[in-house]
């Protein structure tokens, strides 16, 4: 019982942060010959009077436009609203030159449940890719509508979906007299944003845990920058370092028992790994330049960072023993905060253009450098936990906005909020 | 009489910071304490018009070297300029001569390119400034260093103009 209440406790407080500043996407540059796909409403099973309060047809419709590889119908354009296989009939669909459809329908189980039944039809053989039945409440919604377009776009594209995942990131409100920061997680659609830490002090450098219930940070709480770790879903942080000097850049390991991060507290910047458990640390990178901004690989084995120890801001990999430095970006004079992709072939990364800051990936086989993005300011990398689309941050109109790029830079699209500065975004990895 | 309205000005102004800090309550009490301030200011700024010596700390004397407290930098670099020796040879000779002082040198940057790496170069800045004030005689024990980065820009631009205000070390005295 005392378990219940703590757990009753902690929804509470979540509930109580939810706020209302939702990121609002829009698609700036899609695919050519993308997939057409029609999604038809889900039906209602139960009353009438309450229906569900989520509309799962278009968060699904609305997660696989949003990927750049499909193009969903208009539900205006539809012939017919089928929601079990017996009412499809695929000449419909077949005039509507549409390759895939997915229909389903929504019954109540109980109070606050819902029983949700889903299928994926290929158009043109006739005949059902997949279908699945879930049991959920009203909470969970939104979460079973990502996840079913995340077995469709696996299941037509070969690659995981990464929709059912969440992005951590940092808002600025206020003025440089009057700041106010908060750090916040959303959906990766950018609904359900909360606020997990707020302050009058700099908030950064959000990290996920491997089984995204943890996020590092650093806060300037007190005047001066601290790493804390805190649990996403009760809210509990524990304070991990506060050296003098830098406290910077915390990236958990694949295995999450240990924590890289920059520190200064020897003088000057140099990367750190702590054992969480013994809270050990041990100096991986020593040298007189800067270097900050550990990234592991996703073995373990190895950490990229940034060091301006041949004259400009490059990236250089590092074995976690500490041998084996190499430099790897030889392309441009600005490199930093890289990060590796899921599959460890490439990196994403800071990289100066002239005098524009973009986004850029790098094959490790060939060492060069793809730009992916046009803007003049962007920053913080961040790749997709299924390698597919990077978030970063972006300059629009004057204000700070995250944006994602497909890896192959041929989808963009822009996610704002109405008020305030947005920045630092990090994507989570997939939940354990 | 143009210097006496800024006197005047600097006054009010570094007042109101002050109560702005010791405040607790909300605005209604901050704009109290800033009338009460403003009228306190009036008596020193007739004495300081009429020639009179400045009577207060000399680190808020704007005839006085020390009154300067943020140093700037070029892009990318932790240099300090020329024209800051003479500003930070005041600051050192003021550390020596007061040991009770104690100094803390924020380092700040531009908003370009990383943020991690700018915290880095921010505190290459802030301990540019440190090394100089040591290399002057000041005691190491009276001086601290913190970086924010590209975290607290004084103009809130994206153009040269900007930046360049950004890019500094701001002398904090305890």
């Amino acid at each position: 019982m005392k378990k219940l209440s703590g757990i009753l406790i902690s929804l509470l407080l979540l509930l109580s942060t939810q706020v209302q500043a939702k990121l609002v996407i829009e698609i700036t540059e899609g695919v050519e010959g993308a997939l057409p796909i029609a999604v038809v409403p889900f039906k209602w099973m139960g009353d009438a009077a309450t229906p569900p309060p989520e509309d799962i047809g278009q968060i699904i419709a609305a997660d696989l436009k949003r990927s750049g590889y499909f193009k969903t119908l208009d539900e205006a354009q539809m012939l017919a609203r089928p929601s079990t296989m017996t009412e499809v009939d695929f000449r419909d669909w077949r005039a509507l030159r549409q390759d895939n459809l997915v229909i389903g329908r929504i019954e109540p189980n109980g109070p606050g449940g819902y029983k949700l039944r889903f299928q994926l039809f290929d158009v043109y053989q006739g005949e059902q890719l997949i279908g699945y039945n879930f049991s959920t409440t009203a909470k969970d919604l939104r979460a079973i509508a990502h996840h079913i377009a995340d077995l469709v776009y696996e299941t037509l594209t070969g690659t995981k979906g990464a929709f059912a995942t969440r992005i951590a990131y940092v808002v600025s409100e206020g003025s440089p007299k009057s700041p106010k920061l908060s750090l916040r997680i959303a959906d990766s659609d950018g609904y359900n944003a909360q606020t997990i830490v707020s302050s009058t002090e700099p908030l950064m450098s959000p990290a996920w845990s491997p089984d995204g219930r943890k996020l590092a940070y650093v806060s300037f709480e007190n005047g001066r920058p601290s790493i804390w770790i805190q649990e996403v879903f009760t809210g509990k942080r524990e304070k991990i370092t506060s050296f003098k000097g830098i406290n910077g850049a915390p990236a958990f390991s694949p295995d999450g028992h240990y924590l890289a991060m920059a520190l200064s507290k020897d003088g000057n910047p140099d990367i750190y790994i702590m054992d969480l458990a013994r809270r050990k640390l041990r100096r991986v990178v020593r040298h007189w330049a800067i270097e900050t901004e550990p990234s592991w690989s996703p073995d373990g084995r190895k950490l990229l960072f940034t060091s301006d120890r041949g004259g400009s801001p490059q990236i250089y990999q590092v074995s976690v023993t500490g041998g084996d430095v190499k430099r790897l970006t030889f392309e441009n004079r600005y490199n930093a905060r890289a990060s590796y992709a899921p599959d460890g072939k490439s990196i994403t990364l800071i990289t100066r253009v002239g005098s524009q800051y973009r986004i850029g990936v790098m094959d490790l086989r060939t060492g060069s450098i793809t730009v992916l993005t046009d803007g003049r300011l962007d920053e913080s990398p961040s790749f997709a936990p299924n390698g597919s689309m990077i978030i970063y941050a972006t300059r629009y109109k004057g204000k700070g906005v995250l944006a994602a790029v497909s890896t192959d830079g041929r989808v963009k699209q822009r996610l704002a909020l109405q008020s305030g500065d947005v920045r630092d975004p990090v994507w989570s990895p997939y939940y354990k | 009489m143009k210097k006496t309205m800024f006197l005047l000005l600097t006054l009010i102004f570094s007042m109101a910071l002050l109560s702005g800090c010791s405040s607790t309550g909300g605005p209604q009490d901050e704009e109290g304490a800033g009338t009460e301030m403003g009228g306190g200011s009036g008596t020193n700024t007739s004495a300081a018009g009429g020639g009179g010596a400045w009577t207060g700390s000399p680190l808020e004397d704007p005839n006085s070297p020390l009154y300067e407290k943020v140093v700037y930098f070029d892009f990318d670099t932790a240099e300090i300029r020329p024209e800051y020796v003479d500003t930070l040879r005041a600051h050192a000779e003021y550390l020596v001569n007061t040991p009770s002082a104690r100094l803390v040198i924020e380092g700040h940057c531009d908003e370009r390119g990383s943020r991690e790496y700018n915290i880095a170069l921010g505190e290459r800045r802030a301990d540019s400034v440190k090394r100089f004030l040591e290399a002057e005689g000041v005691s190491p024990v009276q001086l601290e260093t913190v970086s924010y980065g590209e975290e607290r820009p004084v103009d809130l631009g994206h153009n040269e103009e900007a930046w360049a205000k950004n890019r500094r070390a701001e002398l904090v005295y305890q």
